[in-house]
């Protein structure tokens, strides 16, 4: 049954009825496997990868190591979560290392994001320190490479 | 200038070109064509394989290795066979790395074969069985295999065509064109009436790992059967590395050393970069497998659901990335189905009967073909048996 999962998370568009004839799984058991998945949030959203840049937006993307000082109780989960719900944050991640929080800010320019960290995220209560690392380029994400494709020079009929 | 006009070797002359020429001089001439044709992966090389080639190449692995090729790709080909198909083989002395199955198949037949020896081709088989069996001297002895069947070795159909001459029975499994995977049993069956019969068995297993309906069966696992089996297998498909020609053939000492004597003065060794970069698949690539086998097989069940929708039944295709549907629905020979498929439709397939006479009603189709287009592929094939019937 996890298969299913394997394909709608190559291809979010997969129609039960595709995902049947390549899993040879019954497209009804198909539906309900997807329907209680989405129910119990191991679904959580369909999603598209966009390669922004080759429209040519401006869109500019920031990572930002953030130190904390953990509250007592309840560690770093009540200052993620004040985090995350901020428009601007794209992830929120717990890491190890010398920082606490690593987090994807987003917004349309370079002076956007640094406000936004200069004034919100850095005045989020037990904000210790930030580290912004501006994004240059993506290369890969989700696992899709963002690079040319690699031509495909097989020969059309080979024994 | 003319060149000399003694005649040139007879028994090349007497083998015809292979069948696939023609189509693929017309397809190559043609635009937007989807191509079903192609025997080898969609995918590329893994990549951590290509970078330790990249390594090497900067490390130096440029010379000649020892003939038998890089000691610790031996030690690993073996440990992996053990592993995989509990068959044992020393590294010293019965394994050989070669270029490619291709170049293991040449040195088997060469090293087995006396003058009008036998050997016998279950068929539909790989192009080069036969004509592979005639340069190294021998005859083939083509024998039919039943679709009905699913294409399994028939031990008493090969019964058969045995002679005291016979010399060796040549198959693969799975199957190129057909997808068969054959059963133990079967093969139990097969090395019974070799054992009673004195011949070899030239075992090419180069998709062993693309096996989709049970686990594979190696020839030499089975009780009685390694002492007169050439196991012939690479890398080429499992791990999408056609192009770095590089597989391996255990075999037991006797003929593993004539097999070592041809290849020492005719090919020295396989190339140097390419067993390194087989190191490093037999290493740590072994997840990139796993993936690309489940992605092969989410292929092959829409595809046949595909073809099988469309009246091109096939026996479901245990291994390999191959269906070989019979078209006789639509009431052409292989070889007008496939050209007209060509041409009205841009779908390139394999006409059957080039992998022999009884591949003859049925076409060969490669689903290592990127998803959407195998879809765009039924579709079109859809439309072209629409104005058949």
């Amino acid at each position: 049954m996890r298969e299913i999962l394997t394909v709608l998370e190559a291809d979010a568009r997969a129609t039960p009825e595709r995902i049947a004839a390549l899993t040879g799984i019954a497209e009804d058991e198909v539906r309900a496997a997807i329907a209680a998945w989405e129910a119990e949030g191991v679904i959580r959203r369909y999603k598209t990868v966009v390669d922004w840049d080759r429209l040519g937006d401006e869109r500019v993307t920031a990572f930002v190591d953030v130190t904390v000082a953990p509250e007592r109780g309840r560690g770093f989960d009540d200052v993620a979560e004040r985090i995350a719900r901020f428009r601007e944050i794209r992830a929120v991640h717990l890491v190890s290392g010398a920082q606490d929080l690593r987090v994807e800010v987003e917004g349309s320019s370079m002076k956007e994001v640094a406000d936004f960290v200069a004034q919100k995220l850095s005045g989020v209560e037990r904000v210790t320190a930030t580290s912004t690392h501006f994004l240059l380029r993506r290369y890969k994400d989700d696992h899709q490479l963002l690079t040319e494709p690699e031509p495909d020079q097989r020969l059309s009929v080979m024994p | 200038m003319a060149p000399p006009a003694k005649p040139l070797s007879r028994v090349v002359e007497a083998c015809p070109p292979s069948g696939i020429r023609k189509f693929f001089d017309l397809a190559q001439t043609m635009t937007g064509v989807i191509t079903l044709g192609v025997g080898e992966p969609d995918f590329p090389t893994p990549w951590g394989v290509r970078e330790a080639a990249i390594h090497a190449l900067t490390r130096g692995a440029t010379t000649y290795t020892g003939n038998s090729g890089l000691l610790e790709l031996r030690e690993l080909i073996c440990a992996d066979l053990e592993r995989r198909h509990g068959t044992s083989y020393r590294p010293a002395d019965e394994c050989l790395v070669t270029s490619g199955v291709s170049e293991g198949l040449d040195l088997a037949l060469r090293a087995l074969l006396n003058p009008g020896d036998e050997v016998i081709v279950p068929e539909p088989s790989y192009v080069a069985y036969q004509p592979c069996v005639a340069f190294a001297g021998g005859v083939a002895v083509p024998v039919a295999s039943d679709p009905a069947q699913g294409y399994r070795l028939d031990a008493a159909r090969i019964a058969e065509a045995v002679t005291p001459r016979t010399k060796a029975v040549l198959f693969g499994s799975p199957s190129n064109p057909t997808g068969a995977a054959q059963s133990a049993d079967d093969l139990t069956a097969l090395v019974a009436l070799a054992e009673r019969e004195d011949f070899w068995l030239v075992s090419d297993e180069i998709y062993d790992r693309l096996t989709y309906t049970g686990t594979h069966t190696s020839t030499a696992a089975v009780p009685g059967a390694r002492d007169r089996t050439v196991v012939l297998n690479g890398f080429s498909k499992s791990y999408a590395m056609t192009g770095w020609r590089v597989g391996y053939v255990c075999a037991p000492e006797p003929l593993a050393a004539l097999m070592h004597r041809i290849h020492q003065y005719t090919m020295l060794c396989a190339p140097h970069v390419s067993q390194v970069a087989a190191i490093e698949a037999l290493r740590s690539a072994d997840p990139d497998v796993t993936e690309m086998v489940a992605d092969y097989d989410r292929r092959r069940r829409l595809f046949v659901k595909g073809l099988d929708e469309l009246g091109l039944s096939c026996p479901e295709p245990g291994g390999a990335f191959y269906a070989f549907p019979s078209i006789r629905s639509s009431g052409l020979s292989s070889q007008d189905f496939a050209e007209q498929l060509l041409e009205e439709q841009k779908v390139a397939v394999v006409p059957g009967d080039v992998f022999g006479p009884s591949g003859e009603g049925h076409v060969r189709c490669s689903y290592a073909t990127a998803l959407p287009l195998l879809e765009e592929a039924l579709e079109r094939m859809g439309r072209f048996l629409s104005t058949r019937t």
